[in-house]
């Protein structure tokens, strides 16, 4: 009863020191707001290029040509071969009958098939991998296998997107922890001066006999609050913000490549991201602001 | 042991500045004792070694037992629960009121507040300020203030009220209205009282125990002693 009794009077000074300090309260709130909207831009990239990234990954394939002599026999060896390869996915079989059924679809195409006396059209396996950085090896594995004439992906564009996108990747997850760690640099500092501000009353509370841990609750508490007003506008940002960006350019950024992830599936996870950092690095800030108060 | 023993304190601050040397002092329990001596004579380092705001730099100090010296920062506060301490700059939080800010050492030891009502009710009544329970320090005089101070000091009844200059802030008239609110809380409650003062009208009229600290060194400790007496000696 005696805690609960502490407790709710720490937050009920906490409260009243975000109100009777407010113009402190609303530097803490303003800094930490600005910070955590970085955050959330960051957290929104580093998840659209996940996303971009496992979506290209998914789309690239390795084309397998089968010999034109190769038997039926032949091709289920070479599909078993593939199938327990390492770094394979899926596999699947068109033969030339099939590709030139699909390819007579188009009235172009046919006209074109039509002149040519021996289809050039040859079977071929359609190989999607599971990891994208290790398709080169992939690849030449697949061309050892016998009966296989040629295989077909398009290596440097791949290479190419693959790493930009880590770049990307890797910048944005450094600028979010970059960020997390100014935030919490700028609430310390913030708090420290609303807390020197108050030294009297710290003072004043260890020599009438106040604990040190009771001291130093509502100034927790308060970080918390302030973290989390702070976090409000970030929220609100994320959320309608990414939806009015989303709709506005279409869901896709220049092609139908690249495709952004839906606001219902991010903006409600970034958000409560933003609201956990706030209130955790708030609370952290406070308490090591007062810290060096307490030393006697 | 007696209730306060202080044997062979030094206090040398990080300036190298000696406050106190060679310092050996006994009080007992209910004693209302007066140190006097100049500004920077040793005598707020005196009383703040014996409520743990200065640690000694050798030597012990005991109050009520307790090896203070020795006390771990972060059990320093069971010491000051026993300890009311009265400020010549009163240190009262401006923004509480006077309920408030007596009640304020009560509440943050969890005390339920019915019990607290009770305490603070009792504590301004000895102190004469029932009237004034709702206004903020700066709507108070000095005197009044100091009441304040006083009835947050002795709030929790503590064995020992120690005052650091009291009425230094106060006129003549105020200052004796102070001394006499708390030679009856000495009185009543049966608190040891230690009051660092160099107000010679104080120490004279009231015929008390007064140990004289002059350049960090306890110069003399006359029972029923007086300011001129012990200036003399």
């Amino acid at each position: 009863m005696k805690i609960l009794r502490i407790i709710k009077k720490s937050i009920k000074d906490a409260f009243k020191s975000v109100f009777r300090n407010f113009s402190l309260s609303m530097a803490s709130i303003s800094c930490t707001a600005v910070t955590l909207i970085l955050v959330a831009i960051a957290l929104l990239v580093t998840y659209n290029v996940r996303n971009i990234t496992s979506d290209i990954e998914n789309v690239l394939t390795i084309v397998t040509f089968v010999d034109a002599n190769a038997t039926e026999g032949d091709i289920a060896d070479i599909k078993d071969v593939i199938e327990n390869m390492d770094n394979v996915s899926s596999v699947e079989y068109n033969s030339k009958e099939e590709i030139m059924e699909q390819m007579s679809e188009d009235e172009d195409m046919k006209e074109i098939l039509d002149v040519l006396d021996t289809s050039p059209i040859q079977s071929a396996f359609v190989v999607s991998v599971k990891d994208v950085r290790k398709i080169d090896s992939t690849a030449k594995k697949l061309k050892e296998i016998e009966k296989v004439t040629r295989v077909k992906y398009g290596e440097t564009l791949v290479k190419k997107l693959v790493s930009m996108f880590d770049v990307i990747k890797n910048g944005c997850i450094i600028a979010v922890i970059g960020l997390i760690i100014v935030t919490a640099f700028l609430i310390t500092n913030t708090i420290k001066i609303t807390i020197f501000s108050r030294r009297n009353e710290i003072n004043i509370m260890r020599l009438v006999g106040t604990s040190n841990i009771v001291i130093k609750l509502p100034f927790l508490i308060e970080g918390f609050i302030l973290g989390v007003i702070g976090s409000i506008i970030p929220i609100l940002l994320t959320i309608y913000g990414y939806a009015f960006l989303y709709d506005y350019i279409g869901g896709k950024l220049f092609t139908e490549l690249i495709v952004l992830v839906k606001p219902s599936d991010i903006v409600y996870l970034t958000s409560l991201v933003l609201l956990i950092v706030g209130g955790v690095v708030g609370m952290f800030g406070s308490t090591h602001a007062v810290r060096r108060f307490l030393k006697i | 042991m007696e209730f306060i023993e202080l044997k062979n304190v030094f206090k040398v601050y990080e300036n190298g500045v000696t406050a106190l040397a060679d310092a050996n002092l006994s009080i007992s329990k209910g004693e209302f004792v007066f140190i006097i001596g100049e500004s920077g004579s040793g005598k707020s380092t005196l009383t703040k070694l014996l409520y743990r705001e200065e640690k000694p730099t050798k030597g012990s100090v005991f109050v009520g037992g307790i090896n203070v010296g020795k006390l771990k920062n972060g059990n320093v506060y069971k010491l000051r629960r026993k300890i009311g301490v009265v400020f010549q700059d009163f240190k009262l939080l401006p923004k509480l009121t006077v309920y408030e800010n007596i009640a304020y050492p009560l509440e943050s030891y969890g005390m339920k507040s019915s019990d607290i009502r009770d305490k603070v009710l009792r504590a301004v009544e000895r102190v004469g300020l029932k009237d004034k329970l709702k206004s903020y320090p700066n709507q108070l005089s000095g005197g009044e203030q100091q009441r304040v101070c006083i009835a947050r000091a002795i709030v929790n009844e503590p064995s020992l009220i120690i005052c650091d200059e009291p009425t230094g802030d106060l006129d003549p008239k105020m200052s004796r209205e102070i001394m006499d609110v708390i030679e009856t809380i000495n009185k009543d409650m049966l608190s040891t009282v230690i009051m660092a003062t160099h107000d010679k009208d104080i120490v004279n009229r009231m015929k008390k125990r007064v140990v004289c600290v002059h350049d960090g060194v306890i110069v003399s400790d006359k029972e029923k002693g007086s300011y001129i007496q012990n200036e003399n000696s």
